[in-house]
């Protein structure tokens, strides 16, 4: 099995140089469903931020996507991101443009035509049952619709992985098991791989996953 | 209504600055027609022992632009009741040759001394008179107007500047977000800053036309020309090509160095 992800004694840190994630050795396969959990601090967030380019490592190395992230260029972290979706916990909706064009985003960004994108636009919108508010701005929509665009903007360039950031952080109860279908659906029925941080594990899952685990800087695998 | 909130405050602050530059302009047209009055008004008297060659003068000093006789008949003709023919004969031949020297611009004080000085060491002429003290006055009061202006005109440039400055600081909040979110999708630098620039552009170009239709509107109406003939002055308030043309460089140079130091400046979340 082709593994998306490589991390080899892989540290993290930001400026002022207290170590968060210190030397993590862990990989994830093509299809792989895994949740990274950890007390609030213990580095989850920060962890997902260095595998979209956010963070590069300080020490050791990193491999996303067949991208090494040490000293990554812009050109090569723009190609990278081209392929990945990213789902955050705040949304991040682009407020003064439609439902319609934020999901468009990536597909604007990779070049898609119009026409081919619009299609595409639709058919998620009505995977993620929001096809009729495609002419609404962001903050016309509840929150649960909101992280529904915010799936569908991360679905909607086929990437090979998706990112998501407590993706069910703001939501409630219902909101948040829609979104837990979502990306089950993505993994089991489009074979993305899925990294997920989280406080929780829903106990719905009705896939197998992955439980990796932070403290005190390392990463562990739960079994 | 909140995207033509953003759009008026770059638009003010570029109008504001064109407006400036533009009220500049027609107050330094005002100087030079002012100055060229003068100029056209003032003369240098010369008196000459024998007759003056106009070419020569002119080739020799290139501050001359004509020199004309001063014909002495106007005073001879009052003469003529109380002297006898012979006598103004004499008188006529003996009379020394009048100039009056018009000059290319209207000097500065230390143009007219070297030039006196250097009249004076031709052994024709007798006597030189600059009328200096008159003219030192008048273009002193002309520098001290257009130092006035100017400093005006700096004042009014440093403040727009500075609200300028604070209008970036606001298209660097609104347009973070939008820029970030699309880094995190992988969007190069010139698609991230596309919209910034489309809004510099437009705003550039709106403001440029406000400017254009403001002064279009009072070079048109009728109660301005009689201030500038009052004071005979006679200049093109708005030249709509030359002023036109000006103020769009201006705007777009201004609003597109704006949106590229936003651009420059943009650090991606972390």
């Amino acid at each position: 099995m082709d593994k998306v992800i490589i991390a080899n004694d892989l540290t993290l840190s930001y400026n002022n140089n207290e170590t968060i994630i210190n030397q993590c050795t862990f990989d994830i396969n093509s299809g792989d469903f895994v949740f990274i959990t950890g007390a609030s601090g213990s580095g989850k967030s920060t962890l997902l931020k260095s595998l979209y380019g956010a963070l590069a490592p300080k020490q050791g190395d990193l491999v996303v996507g067949g991208v090494g992230m040490k000293d990554i260029n812009n050109k090569r972290l723009n190609f990278l991101r081209r392929h990945v979706g990213i789902v955050f916990q705040d949304y991040k909706l682009i407020k003064e443009w439609t439902i319609e064009k934020n999901v468009m985003l990536p597909l604007i960004i990779s070049g898609y035509a119009k026409d081919v994108s619009e299609i595409q636009v639709q058919k998620l919108l009505t995977h993620v049952k929001l096809n009729h508010q495609l002419g609404k701005y962001p903050l016309e929509l509840s929150g649960g619709e909101q992280q529904r665009v915010a799936m569908a903007r991360a679905l909607a360039h086929n990437p090979i992985i998706i990112l998501a950031d407590e993706p069910t952080g703001n939501l409630d109860d219902y909101s948040a098991q829609v979104i837990w279908n979502l990306l089950e659906g993505a993994s089991s029925q489009l074979k993305t791989t899925v990294v997920v941080v989280t406080h929780h594990i829903p106990e719905t899952m009705k896939i197998d996953y992955r439980h990796l685990h932070i403290e005190h800087g390392s990463i562990y695998e739960v079994s | 209504m909140k995207s033509l909130k953003n759009h008026f405050s770059l638009i003010a602050a570029l109008f504001t600055i064109l407006f400036t530059i533009q009220v500049y302009q027609v107050l330094e047209r005002s100087i030079s027609s002012y100055e060229e009055n003068l100029r056209a008004n003032y003369s240098i008297v010369v008196i000459a022992a024998s007759n003056l060659d106009e070419a020569s003068l002119k080739s020799r000093f290139s501050l001359i632009r004509s020199a004309e006789e001063i014909s002495p008949e106007k005073v001879i003709k009052r003469l003529e009741k109380e002297m006898d023919k012979t006598s103004l004969g004499l008188l006529r031949a003996s009379l020394p040759k009048f100039y009056r020297l018009s000059l290319e611009h209207y000097p500065q004080p230390e143009e007219i001394d070297i030039l006196s000085s250097q009249l004076k060491n031709m052994k024709q002429i007798k006597r030189v008179e600059s009328f200096s003290q008159t003219h030192d006055q008048i273009y002193k009061l002309l520098l001290l107007y257009k130092g006035i202006t100017q400093i005006f005109a700096f004042a009014i440039l440093v403040v727009t500047l500075l609200l300028i400055a604070k209008e970036m600081r606001i298209w660097q909040f609104q347009h973070q977000e939008r820029m970030n979110i699309m880094a995190l999708f992988g969007a190069p630098i010139m698609l991230r800053s596309a919209v910034l620039f489309r809004l510099a552009i437009l705003d550039a170009l709106l403001s440029a036309a406000l400017i254009f239709a403001t002064f279009s509107f009072i070079k048109q109406s009728e109660w301005i020309e009689p201030y500038f003939k009052d004071i005979n002055i006679q200049i093109d308030i708005f030249r709509y090509t030359h002023d036109g043309l000006m103020h769009l460089g201006i705007a777009l140079g201004l609003s597109v160095l704006l949106a590229i130091m936003l651009i420059v400046n943009h650090k991606e979340e972390v």
